[in-house]
């Protein structure tokens, strides 16, 4: 293999993280595992299995519920998490910090809490022609419930949000829904000046953050933003657990989503009161085990320092661009921003006539794990004229070496389907 | 470990590369049946011109992986100009080589012999090059995409 023009320089020490990673010492097929798949779910370092290991071996309580030492201790932890959270997201109070079991059934809670509370037929909302099903199909059953209208803002030939019908599109609308990050085209999307557009309509903005949180540093009142959903499980933390950022006074305002125990103060025989927040939205025992894990997620990113993780992959990114248009020149298309500044660790492609699916199965013979398919984003596929995409999509455990396997063994696969 | 050369047979490649009865058919008088894999996006259009009993002609348009569009081929030479119930054999035949034993499901404990059981006499020919496909079992769902279309397009045809 030739040496990669250009030395690689990352701000941190890529091969002592991976030793934190327990999966990438297995091998796959009799190789080494080349994970390139973080954007659909990321791997976990040992310090977040030991940190659930931890709690559900010394803790395990149900939380909010015992008056004995260890649900104390179970609640502390997972109340813990809870301020972890609001602090690496920029949170004004911990209270605003509503966990649910992911970014979709966080944009899930809004649709029906917040919009169906204040959205009437007539109103519009605003998506993006770039959005995962999980910002698209809330919208569209509360279309078709409430007869409200859905407008669609479109994406540039280069893969940015075309904010030039952004004003037309807002007038009449109560709410702008868009990504931080394509999970297809990798495209950053600038928050702030969409939130300060939607505002100025009297529109809300709603941000899916699953792309953005686990790779960059999240500010949510820097973007002004009004709801952002997250995800656990993308940024090292466990499965099942996510989160919903909203403005204090919002989530105030609006009326429970799921009903059950914990999210009550009283329960009568002619009605309930609501919890206080952020209780009054999580409803039933909550994955406060998870939340342990998520809780030492946020401290092995924070070690790492969420500008260095966001170096490093830009550093990567642009690494493996360059090699792939070397590389495979016009027998391959890139779907997203060439240019680093403007998009994250996401890389979307094609070969010319090679399906997505046939791929990424070649691939998996080198251990080379990537996504094929059309990434829940079916409208943004119908836009870019492809039935799916491959993705290779890069974490703090990815290496240049990674990068040169995939270049491999994408090279194998073009002539294994030569015509 | 299976190999991807138990995939990807080389009579499999063939279709992929040269799919036969690609195109559309005037509808009426064919009948058009649609087929989509969620998981993959891909997409099978099938055009039946069926005449009486007999499977007259097949047209297949579409987008997919080359399981699909070789396994959409497939099936268009298989059952172009048979009767429409030797088409329904081959149907089940296919299931049973891609290991989906209807039988099974009825809770037959017979279902769990060889493919052959389910063959009942029909011969695959070619086909049975695809039966690699089942040691890769998210591929599945791609070599039977186009047999499930075939059989709602027989289906729709029979309750027009």
């Amino acid at each position: 293999m030739s040496e990669p023009a250009g030395a690689v320089a990352t701000p941190f020490d890529t091969a002592s993280v991976q030793r934190d990673f327990p999966i990438l010492e297995r091998d796959v097929h009799g190789k080494r595992l080349v994970y390139l798949d973080s954007a659909s779910s990321s791997q976990k370092p040992r310090a977040v299995l030991d940190a659930m290991e931890h709690h559900a071996r010394h803790h395990y309580a149900n939380v909010h519920r015992g008056v004995y030492a260890i649900s104390e201790e179970s609640t502390a932890a997972y109340e813990g998490a809870r301020k972890k959270v609001a602090r690496f997201l920029g949170a004004r109070s911990w209270r605003e910090i509503v966990f649910t079991k992911n970014v979709t059934e966080a944009i899930n809670l809004v649709a029906y809490s917040w919009a169906r509370a204040n959205l009437r037929e007539g109103d519009a909302v605003v998506v993006t022609e770039m959005e995962h099903h999980a910002n698209i199909v809330p919208w569209h059953i509360l279309a078709a419930e409430r007869g409200v209208e859905l407008r669609w803002l479109p994406i540039t030939d280069d893969y940015r949000l075309d904010t030039g019908p952004l004003a037309e599109l807002l007038d009449g609308a109560k709410l702008l829904a868009v990504s931080a990050m394509s999970n297809v085209l990798g495209t950053l999307n600038e928050i702030r000046p969409l939130a300060d557009a939607a505002h100025a309509a009297g529109a809300r903005i709603l941000v899916d953050a699953a792309q953005a949180v686990p790779h960059m540093p999240v500010d949510v009142q820097g973007w002004d933003a009004d709801f952002v959903g997250f995800t656990g499980h993308k940024m090292l933390g466990p499965t099942g657990i996510g989160g919903l950022w909203a403005r204090e006074e919002l989530l105030d305002a609006m009326p429970p989503f799921l009903g059950g125990g914990e999210m009550i103060s009283d329960v009568r025989v002619d009605g309930f009161t609501p919890n206080e927040l952020p209780w009054k939205f999580e409803a039933g025992t909550m994955p406060f085990v998870e939340a342990s894990g998520l809780a030492a997620a946020i401290d092995y990113l924070d070690a790492l320092g969420m500008d260095a993780v966001r170096e490093h992959e830009k550093v990567l990114t642009g690494y493996t661009l360059e090699a792939l248009a070397e590389r495979f020149g016009d027998h391959l298309t890139i779907y997203g921003p060439r240019d680093v500044e403007a998009r994250g660790g996401a890389i979307s492609f094609l070969f010319d006539g090679i399906h997505a699916h046939d791929i990424s199965q070649v691939l998996d013979e080198d251990a080379v794990c990537v996504r094929a398919g059309h990434h829940c984003a079916k409208p943004l596929m119908r836009v870019l004229g492809v039935s799916a995409t491959t993705r290779a999509s890069f974490y703090v455990y990815n290496d240049e070496a990674d990068a040169d396997a995939l270049v491999e063994s994408l090279a194998t696969a073009e002539k294994f389907f030569a015509v | 470990m299976p190999g991807i050369e138990d995939l990807y047979r080389e009579i499999i490649l063939d279709h992929y590369r040269a799919p036969r009865n690609q195109g559309e058919l005037p509808v009426p008088p064919a009948r058009k049946a649609e087929g989509f894999n969620p998981l993959c996006g891909d997409e099978v259009v099938l055009y039946l011109d069926i005449d009486g009993e007999t499977v007259r002609d097949v047209k297949i348009s579409g987008q997919g992986c080359s399981i699909s569009q070789a396994s959409s081929s497939m099936m268009s030479a298989a059952v172009k100009g048979k009767p429409v119930g030797e088409a329904r054999k081959l149907i089940r035949a296919f299931k049973a080589l891609m290991s989906i034993h209807e039988s099974k499901l009825e809770g037959d404990e017979e279902g769990d012999g060889e493919p052959g059981d389910a063959l009942d006499g029909v011969r695959l020919g070619d086909l049975e090059a695809l039966q690699g496909v089942v040691k890769f079992p998210v591929r599945i769902k791609c070599a039977t995409l186009a047999w499930n279309t075939l059989q709602q397009g027989l289906d729709e045809a029979v309750d027009a």
